[in-house]
């Protein structure tokens, strides 16, 4: 893949990806990387179920697409199965691959997030109402990296969707100082690391009205 | 953007004009662009130059530019052919001109060999010191010189809105508004082709003019993106800035193309980077120049809560729905407040805002509901609706076949009177407390002569055309006063 400067990109793994990310204090689930199905379902054993399994590798981009994601395994036989089965899902080009285990979290609610590049105006930030709705509703706000906690406070106040951000369902407002965090904590990845391309957080799940990064992908040069 | 006022005074203040291909045929730009500086006042000294030296409008030409005073001129506006221009900048910059405005065609918007002779042209310009704008452009008006160099009208009133645009008759358009309304204009000038000097670089300026209170910029692409935002902030902490984007759409963006030669601009980021740089983004042009006019006369608001008061109910409704889409508030009204009303009113006024008198008015209520409402510490803004009815009542009975007898004379002149009198107290009120305070009827497009129009007008404020426009600019209002709140 090429980028607007004209330098080819790579995409990280998402395991690689959240230790790119959690290293600027964003919500990351805590997981565990496996390479076999009995480590699998140990790890998912440690850290209670329900849980989550995906095949992670360098070349895997599209996870849900391909059918590389479990969602709420309750036991450790259920784990290994998932994990064989994924294991034998991989491609050449996916590289080395690995399976990932993680808490299953739920919300109702969920939001995305990301970095990328504009050819006139550089790197922006981007928040926005998630969901399988989010293409079609394109309620998203953007701004100049880098940005001011006012900023990222005022990007929520853009979105159209207000509702969706007070009390929902029996479940608390969503904590706009936690979700100005993430923004701020994307900020200061691409202070830190000028070479990243994009970071794409999707979703956010909100679970007790703050942000969780459920996934994450990041493209470097 | 860049700094440095001096070349913008050369452009703005000229000591002197010289219109470079001046022409005898009244169709032409280069007789137009003479014409429109002899007619609007401009006191410094006029030179022009033609081929044949012909006499044109009172001016004696110069067939060479070797002829003009050397030290006398600060500004050139250049009608020549392109081919010829570089060589007329250097004998410009030999007579000590030091900025030109290039009206002539042929440049970046001509195709390739266009776009060559484009960055020759900006070359020559650097290496001999001057400043050029355009190529490719209409002209720049600058009222505190009465100086309306451009070849299109109209030369607008004298006033506090700073103009730059990337079209020059988004300029015009601009401008036959002001000239409408009243409310007028310090700088215009439009880019063109922006070779050497760009929308950013013109904000700079207005950041820092005395002259001007609120910029009005109209872009179709941005070719340094950061440049434009670092200008827009800069600006926006000195004054607001109500920008107008064409090209925000897949569709409209095609047109930019092949008008300004614009790259397409993600309308998500422009429009976020804008929020973030404090600037008043607007969708039409109309909503432009309302929103700069309500700027430009009107204080900002302290806060959201706005009071509707209208002399009839159907007005007031819609402005509260209109009210309903934005960040203001139709503030609840206090106890007290209330009551102060209550001993001006009759007893079947709303009792609620919108204010509706009901038609309870006598002579005097209006100015005193307005004086109540300036005062109390719980409003922040009013809109004052209805205003003008009986003058436009007045009209018909002056118009019609009974004048002046039957008493049509002295109730006409009475209507007239009361209808000025409202647009005063509006003003008064604003000024004394530091309100705004907007006045709105369709009769500003109507009929302008109506006595509340023409009051409004006459005490320098800006008379709405809807009352949902008003929302819609005291809106802006409130947004940049509280984007200004947030970082002070």
């Amino acid at each position: 893949m090429t980028t607007p400067s004209g330098a080819t990109s790579r995409t990280l793994s998402e395991a690689e990806s959240k230790k790119f990310l959690g290293a600027v204090g964003l919500p990351l689930l805590s997981e565990h990387l496996a390479t076999d199905p009995e480590a699998a379902g140990q790890a998912a054993t440690a850290m209670g179920f329900p849980v989550v399994a995906k095949l992670c590798g360098e070349g895997i981009a599209h996870k849900t697409e391909r059918g590389l994601v479990r969602l709420g395994l309750g036991d450790e036989e259920a784990v290994r199965q998932a994990a064989s089965e994924l294991l034998a899902e991989a491609r050449d080009e996916d590289g080395a691959v690995s399976v990932l285990v993680a808490p299953m979290v739920r919300g109702s609610r969920e939001l995305i997030a990301g970095v990328s590049r504009d050819p006139q105006f550089g790197f922006t930030v981007m928040i926005g109402i998630g969901g399988v709705f989010a293409e079609a509703l394109g309620d998203v706000s953007l701004r100049l990296l880098p940005i001011t906690r006012l900023d990222a406070e005022e990007m929520l106040e853009d979105l159209s969707s207000q509702v969706l951000l007070g009390p929902f369902r029996g479940e608390p407002a969503i904590d706009r100082a936690a979700v100005a965090e993430v923004l701020l904590a994307l900020s200061e990845v691409v202070e830190r690391h000028p070479e990243v391309v994009s970071v794409d957080l999707n979703p956010l799940i909100i679970v007790d009205g703050r942000p969780i990064a459920v996934d994450a992908l990041v493209e470097v040069e | 953007m860049t700094t440095g006022t001096d070349r913008f005074e050369r452009l703005f203040n000229p000591r002197g004009v010289v219109v470079v291909g001046a022409s005898t045929h009244p169709g032409k730009f280069g007789f137009v662009a003479l014409h429109n500086i002899l007619a609007n006042g401009y006191e410094g000294k006029v030179f022009a130059t033609n081929r044949e030296g012909a006499e044109i409008l009172g001016i004696t030409t110069l067939t060479s530019l070797a002829d003009l005073p050397a030290g006398e001129v600060d500004l050139a506006f250049v009608c020549t052919p392109a081919a010829s221009n570089p060589e007329v900048l250097g004998e410009l910059a030999e007579r000590g001109v030091t900025a030109a405005f290039i009206a002539s065609a042929g440049y970046g918007e001509a195709g390739e060999e266009g776009r060559q002779a484009q960055d020759a042209l900006v070359a020559t310009a650097v290496e001999l010191g001057m400043t050029i704008v355009g190529p490719n452009g209409q002209g720049l008006v600058s009222t505190p010189a009465s100086l309306c160099a451009q070849i299109v009208a109209p030369f607008p009133p004298s006033g506090r809105i700073g103009i730059v645009s990337q079209s020059g008759n988004l300029v015009s358009s601009f401008m036959n508004y002001a000239v409408a309304s009243g409310v007028g204009v310090s700088r215009a000038i439009s880019v063109g082709n922006a070779a050497m000097l760009g929308v950013a670089d013109v904000l700079g300026y207005l950041a820092d003019d005395p002259e001007t209170s609120v910029a009005l910029v109209y872009v179709e692409g941005i070719e340094d993106g950061r440049d434009f935002f670092d200008a827009l902030r800069y600006t926006c902490e000195r004054m607001p800035v109500v920008v107008v984007k064409g090209g925000a759409t897949a569709g409209g963006s095609r047109a930019a193309a092949s008008h300004t030669g614009s790259m397409a601009t993600d309308d998500r980021v422009f429009d976020g980077m804008c929020r973030q740089a404090g600037a008043t983004r607007v969708a039409t042009i109309e909503e432009a120049f309302d929103t700069a006019a309500c700027f430009a006369t009107q204080p900002l608001p302290a806060g959201p809560k706005v009071v509707v008061m209208t002399t009839v109910g159907g007005w007031g409704v819609m402005t509260a729905d209109a009210m309903a889409a934005t960040s203001l508030e139709l503030v609840g009204l206090p106890a007290d407040l209330r009551e102060g009303l209550d001993g001006l009113l009759p007893p079947r006024w709303s009792r609620n805002n919108p204010i509706d008198l009901a038609g309870g008015e006598t002579k005097d209520t209006i100015p005193a509901v307005l004086d109540l409402l300036a005062d109390h510490p719980a409003v922040d803004s009013v809109i004052v609706l209805g205003v003008g009815i009986q003058a436009n009542q007045g009209r018909m009975e002056r118009d019609g076949p009974f004048f002046p007898d039957w008493g049509l004379e002295r109730i006409v002149g009475f209507h007239d009177r009361q209808d000025r009198r409202y647009a005063e107290a509006a003003a008064r009120c604003s000024a004394a407390a530091g309100k705004p305070f907007l006045v709105a009827t369709e009769l500003a497009v109507a009929d302008p002569d109506n006595a509340a129009v023409e009051g409004v007008r006459d005490v320098g404020q800006y008379c709405f055309a809807s009352s949902q426009r008003a929302v819609q600019s005291l809106a802006h209002l409130w947004a940049y006063a509280r984007w200004r709140q947030r970082r002070a």
